[in-house]
């Protein structure tokens, strides 16, 4: 019974943990399919972050939070991009420049504003997105299993949670169902094909940034106004690195990249409960070696496969019309 | 009746290069009008100008007659313009059908959009005589399916003059055949027709009106049926050019210089490239390999230059076993052996185009003592190597410091030659030898391959171009789908025969050979 | 058809970068001012905290130093034509080598142990790298974020290691035991009073003429040896290695080791010039540095050693103005670094048209 009890905690956390990963891995998807490398997601979550606790701090809606964020995120987008597209610049070293710019800018700002050290004021629930008790959780929560999953592992997320797995469909319907799809996923295969059939590649990848920046502005929000209650420093602790190493496991896909933010959500939050648990025949883990867990996890998945025979062909290489 | 397209006096400059002078062409509706210059001539810019890709810097565009200002490609194609590029403009993972609507995909969900067009498509299909699997990824469909699809496409879209740049590049001679067939149904459904090609024969074979170009310049215009292919190829090269090598008979040599048996071996994707492979290359001979593109060619050069290990059967190069399924001699133990590579794609293998024309003099030689002692590079020693490359084969701007890139593409080339028969090569396998090259350059390449088997040299020569086979091969061997489809004496062959072959069919090729023995 | 480059070598090395790094400061300068500060003052104690004084000017260099490793190990790897951005977790496990070798040899030989600890940093930074490297080479395993994650998984090795077994008997402080005595590489002040030079005392060392070695060690290895040209041909087009008999994989992974080694070298400057012990987390980012230092200087040793000095002048000045103006922090001087790669590295030509004007402008007029 109790390995029950803990396996419907562990899946619990692992949908709240999952939030900002799987939302930052469909923009980093959004991206990438139209044939933008995005290292720095890591950057704008962070971005994100500071933004919504900061606005939360002040208007104390969480909303506002959350407007901020959003707004944060695709100003850096607009940046990766405007270095991407116009300068035909170096993607990587863009993105790196921005993941490197807000850990230094985020904790500046927090400080001359907040005085705290480099964190945001702690937000109380009314400036949070708080745990949602989905109908008739409560009524059955006494159904073995079925209810047992549905209202402790389904059901007590914040709205953020579910606007993640909602985004899953709602990316895969407007890459595979829609003409923007079609014309998003040409132009990271060809975009000289997409230019000569009179499509503009500019505005196209401008649009798949600023959709990038939306998603990853809700990953980072998320990250201080409905699992944290606040900024701190280096927050996203490098999430946005496993975001994109979890698109690449799902080889660019929406589904299977949902799968892997889920295996590397589990990891993670099978390490936080691993903490100073005494394993049998182990004994107690070192919580520097859990901590480990998900990076190691990353790493071990990236060399089990070679995952360039998916990536869309045109995917970090700079566009240049005329040539 | 106007002309389809009327071009007053256009000219196009990039920095100090006139790429196109006071271009003035006439293109009578549904008539198919060819264009030939050489490479360089200013056909590209041309037509680029024609499709809305650049603007012209003066001069005026007509189309039916209406001047038309063109800023990108969607007002050449809602004026009606469009053009089927060499390279095809199409994205491989998605279907014919997805690749016909992109960018004029009506309905924002691609279900609706998609049912539209096909009906669409649909009756395009039987007016014009197309049979194209409409639900295939374009990357299961061969290279004359491709450019069915890019012509396809550009029908929907309400093409009333098509562009074809350089067709047939790509296209065995019998896809050749049906695409000459297509443009003849397109004419007699009243659509006009700009044939571009430096191929002589095609314009003779297709065209009704013939333009030259030559050195951004028009040079002549004339109607078809009143001109030669002699005339016309003095017309595009402005002299005549003149064969300073003929090839000597030389006799049999006694040893094979190069022997293949039962070579296998797999492509980059896994797939087999080379099935069963058996040939033998004798000193003092040219053997052509001639096939369509991405039929082993690339995986056979590799093979033998140690670049690709053989799945099954073995090289053996100067008595040596070079190349097994368990061993292979790598590229530098071939080097010293006296085999010389000349790489297919200069840009892509062989060369380093951001480095110097000194770096490159070198590339492949590093380790040779010449070059190297103790993990040093001897500076001056590859200096001089370079400045004598330079001259011996005439290489412009000779500023060995300059980066590659700087150099055109028959400059590079040239450069590439001599450092592979800097040391004296006994076997050389040679790659699309003249690809981007100017036509001037292409004789005296021709020349030295002929002067290299007349010295008693092996040589390899790989070619999409069968012409250029036919002028400096002993032999040619033709391969289809990874296997040898056979080996002609070039006296016994010609393009109908090597074409039949080259599609794979090679019962009645045999028959043909036969007939005509 | 492509117009040729307009322009001269000397623009495009020296004055484009500097119109970067001046557009860098000038956003860094808004920042100042956006958080209630001077942007005006804030550049004077900047410029005064990293060269006002004798001290100042050894911190600087002893900054400065840090940042020339850090910066020819992304350099060397970028040569090869791969993106090490694990400095940081490199040079870590430099510093773990370095102490390891100390303790081991300290009891033996001072001169051995210094020479153990440099062999040590290098070794154990190479092996730091070697993984993401042969991951790299051999499954095509994306670089940048293997060795992203191997940051993370040095730095909690690290803090593991110093609370348990290499903990300071009785210690609190994630941090060893301090090194044996006299085991330390001698300071700039000691070294200048041998020649007869009075300096102030800094924590300048001997690392930085290691480092000055090092840059020209890299760039005799990348314009002299033959395998420098084959790491820079594989870095510029990997097929054209591979028909040149170069095998990719083996330059790849013994670049990359040099990488690895060169910011395992870090620890010399940081560990064994002064804090005289291994401490947690003490590349406080200077990896990352590493990438702007490289961008800045042209992936050039050279440069690299001039950027690296610049870098150290806003790592210092950084510090100070910290200590001047209430509201600012010693994150500042991060938020500098991250434009300077913004600018700098990402967008080399963003002021390329505007000065290839003026330059023509100038040309005429010097014509007439």
């Amino acid at each position: 019974m109790e390995f029950l009890t803990d396996l419907v905690l562990l899946s619990n956390s692992t949908l709240r943990v999952a939030t900002p990963l799987l939302l930052a891995a469909l923009a980093g998807l959004c991206s990438e399919r139209a044939g933008i490398v995005d290292i720095g997601l890591e950057g704008k979550m962070l971005a994100a972050a500071f933004a919504a606790a900061s606005a939360a701090a002040v208007t104390g809606s969480p909303w506002a939070g959350l407007l901020a964020g959003i707004m944060a995120s695709v100003l850096l987008a607009l940046i990766h991009g405007y270095v991407s597209i116009n300068q035909r610049g170096n993607q990587i070293v863009s993105g790196m420049a921005i993941n490197i710019l807000v850990a230094g800018l985020a904790p500046t700002l927090a400080n001359a504003w907040f005085s705290r050290g480099g964190q945001t004021p702690l937000l109380g629930n009314e400036a949070r997105f708080t745990e949602i008790t989905l109908p008739l959780a409560d009524t059955l929560s006494s159904v073995p299993v079925i209810g047992d999953v549905y209202s402790n592992v389904l059901s007590g997320h914040s709205m953020l949670t579910y606007v993640a797995f909602a985004s899953v469909p709602v990316v895969a319907w407007v890459l595979y169902k829609t003409r923007f799809g079609l014309r998003l996923r040409a132009v990271g295969e060809n975009p000289e094909a997409v230019e000569t059939a009179g499509i503009s590649v500019v505005l196209l990848r401008y649009q798949a940034m600023i959709i990038a920046g939306i998603l990853c502005g809700i990953a980072g929000s998320s990250l201080s106004t409905a699992l944290g209650a606040g900024f701190i420093r280096d927050m996203s602790a490098g999430k946005g690195y496993l975001a994109l190493a979890a698109m690449i496991f799902g080889r660019w896909k929406p589904v299977p990249t949902l799968l892997a933010c889920l295996l590397f959500a589990f990891v993670d939050a099978l390490q936080g409960r691993l903490q100073g648990v005494e394993l049998p025949l182990i004994g107690e883990i070192p919580v520097q070696f859990t901590i480990m867990l998900p990076y190691i996890l990353t790493v071990v998945i990236l060399a089990g496969f070679a995952g360039k025979m998916d990536a869309p062909k045109a995917s970090g290489i700079p566009y240049e019309k005329n040539r | 009746m106007k002309p389809a397209i009327e071009t007053r006096e256009i000219s196009k400059r990039f920095g100090a290069v006139q790429a196109n002078d006071q271009i003035s062409l006439v293109v009578d509706k549904g008539s198919v009008h060819g264009i030939v210059g050489e490479n360089g001539a200013g056909k590209s810019t041309l037509l680029k100008m024609l499709f809305g890709f650049y603007t012209p810097n003066s001069g005026d565009i007509l189309v039916d007659g209406e001047h038309c200002r063109f800023s990108n490609p969607t007002d050449a194609m809602s004026a009606g313009i469009a053009m089927v590029h060499q390279h095809f403009m199409l994205v491989e993972p998605f279907t014919v059908l997805e690749n016909i609507i992109l960018g004029a995909e009506g309905a924002g969900l691609l279900k609706r959009a998609c049912a539209e067009a096909s009906v669409k498509i649909k009756k395009l299909e039987e007016e014009f005589g197309f049979n194209l699997p409409l639900d295939t990824p374009v990357s299961h469909l061969s290279v004359g399916e491709r450019q069915r699809v890019e012509i396809l496409k550009a029908l929907y879209r309400g093409a009333e003059t098509l562009i074809l740049d350089e067709p047939t590049a790509v296209l065995t001679p019998q896809e050749c055949d049906q695409l000459f067939a297509l443009i003849n149904v397109l004419k007699s459904q009243g659509k006009t027709v700009l044939f571009v090609t430096h191929k002589l024969h095609e314009i003779i074979a297709v065209t009704d009106a013939v333009t030259v170009i030559r050195g951004g310049k028009v040079i002549t215009r004339m109607a078809t049926s009143e001109t030669t292919p002699d005339q016309l190829a003095e017309a595009m090269v402005g002299a005549k050019i003149t064969r300073a090598v003929e090839a000597e008979d030389r006799g049999g040599a006694a040893q094979a210089r190069l022997r293949l048996t039962n070579v296998c071996a797999l492509s980059d994707m896994g797939h087999a490239a080379l099935d069963s492979i058996s040939f033998e290359l004798y000193d003092g001979e040219v053997l052509g390999v001639a096939g369509v593109a991405g039929n082993g060619q690339t995986e056979l050069l590799e093979v033998l230059s140690g670049m690709r290990r053989v799945t099954d059967g073995e090289v053996t190069i100067s008595g040596k076993v070079t190349n097994t399924s368990d061993h292979m001699y790598d590229p530098i133990m071939l080097r010293d052996m006296g085999l010389a590579h000349i790489a297919e794609d200069r840009l892509k293998t062989g060369v380093v185009s951001s480095m110097t024309g000194r770096e490159n003099a070198v590339l492949g030689y590093q380790r040779t003592n010449d070059f190297s002692k103790g993990g040093l590079l001897k500076l001056n020693a590859i200096a001089d190597a370079a400045d004598t490359y330079y001259e011996t084969q005439d290489v412009r701007p000779r500023d060995p410091d300059l980066p590659l890139e700087a150099l055109s593409g028959g400059n590079q080339q040239k450069l590439v030659i001599a450092r592979e028969i800097a040391r004296d090569p006994e076997i050389m396998v040679i790659g699309q030898p003249t690809r981007g090259v100017d036509i001037g350059a292409v004789t005296k390449i021709h020349d030295q391959i002929i002067a290299l088997r007349n010295q008693g040299k092996a040589l390899l020569v790989v070619s999409a171009d069968l012409d250029e086979l036919m002028v400096v091969s002993d032999r040619i061997a033709v391969m289809c789908d990874g296997k040898l489809a056979g080996i002609v004496p070039v006296d016994q062959a010609d393009e109908r025969t090597l074409g039949l072959m080259m599609a794979g069919d090679a019962s009645t090729a045999e028959q043909q050979t036969q007939a005509s023995v | 058809m492509n117009a040729a480059p307009k322009i001269s070598g000397v623009v495009s090395a020296i004055v484009l970068p500097l119109i970067n790094l001046v557009v860098a400061l000038l956003l860094s300068g808004f920042v100042v001012w956006l958080i209630g500060e001077d942007p005006v003052a804030a550049l004077g104690f900047l410029i005064e905290g990293a060269f006002g004084y004798e001290e100042a000017i050894g911190y600087t260099f002893y900054y400065a130093t840090n940042f020339i490793f850090t910066g020819l190990a992304v350099s060397v790897a970028f040569h090869a034509g791969h993106f090490n951005i694990g400095g940081e977790g490199q040079a870590m496990l430099g510093g773990l080598g370095l102490t390891l070798a100390v303790f081991w040899l300290g009891d033996v030989s001072p001169l051995l142990a210094i020479i153990g600890a440099i062999v040590g940093a290098a070794l154990f930074g190479a092996g730091w790298a070697y993984i993401p490297a042969v991951l790299q080479a051999k499954r095509g395993s994306h670089i940048v974020i293997t060795t992203i994650m191997f940051n993370f998984i040095a730095s909690a090795l690290l803090a593991y290691l110093l609370v348990g077994p290499l903990q300071r008997p009785g210690g609190q402080m994630p941090e060893s035991s301090d090194y044996p005595d006299g085991i330390a590489l001698t300071k700039a002040d000691e070294l200048l009073e041998l020649v007869g030079i009075s300096f102030e005392q800094s924590p300048l060392n001997v690392s930085f003429l290691i480092a000055l070695f090092a840059a020209f060690a890299v760039w005799f290895l990348l314009r002299r040896t033959r395998f420098g040209y084959e790491m820079r041909v594989v870095g510029q087009n990997a097929e054209a290695a591979k028909y040149a008999g170069i095998s990719v994989p083996k330059v790849t992974v013994i670049a990359l080791m040099l990488s690895g080694a060169l910011a395992g070298m870090m620890g010399l400057n940081e560990l064994l010039g002064e804090q005289l012990r291994l401490i947690g987390n003490f590349t406080l980012g200077y990896g990352f540095v590493g990438i702007a230092v490289a961008f800045m200087g042209r992936n050039h040793p050279f440069g690299i050693v001039l950027a690296a000095i610049l870098f150290g002048a806003i790592y210092q000045g950084g510090a100070e103005l910290g200590f001047e103006m209430s509201k600012i922090t010693r994150d500042m001087s991060v938020v500098i670094q991250g434009l300077v790669i913004l600018f700098a590295g990402a967008m080399p030509h963003l002021f390329k048209r505007p000065i290839d004007a003026l330059s023509a402008r100038f040309k005429t007029r010097g014509n007439v």
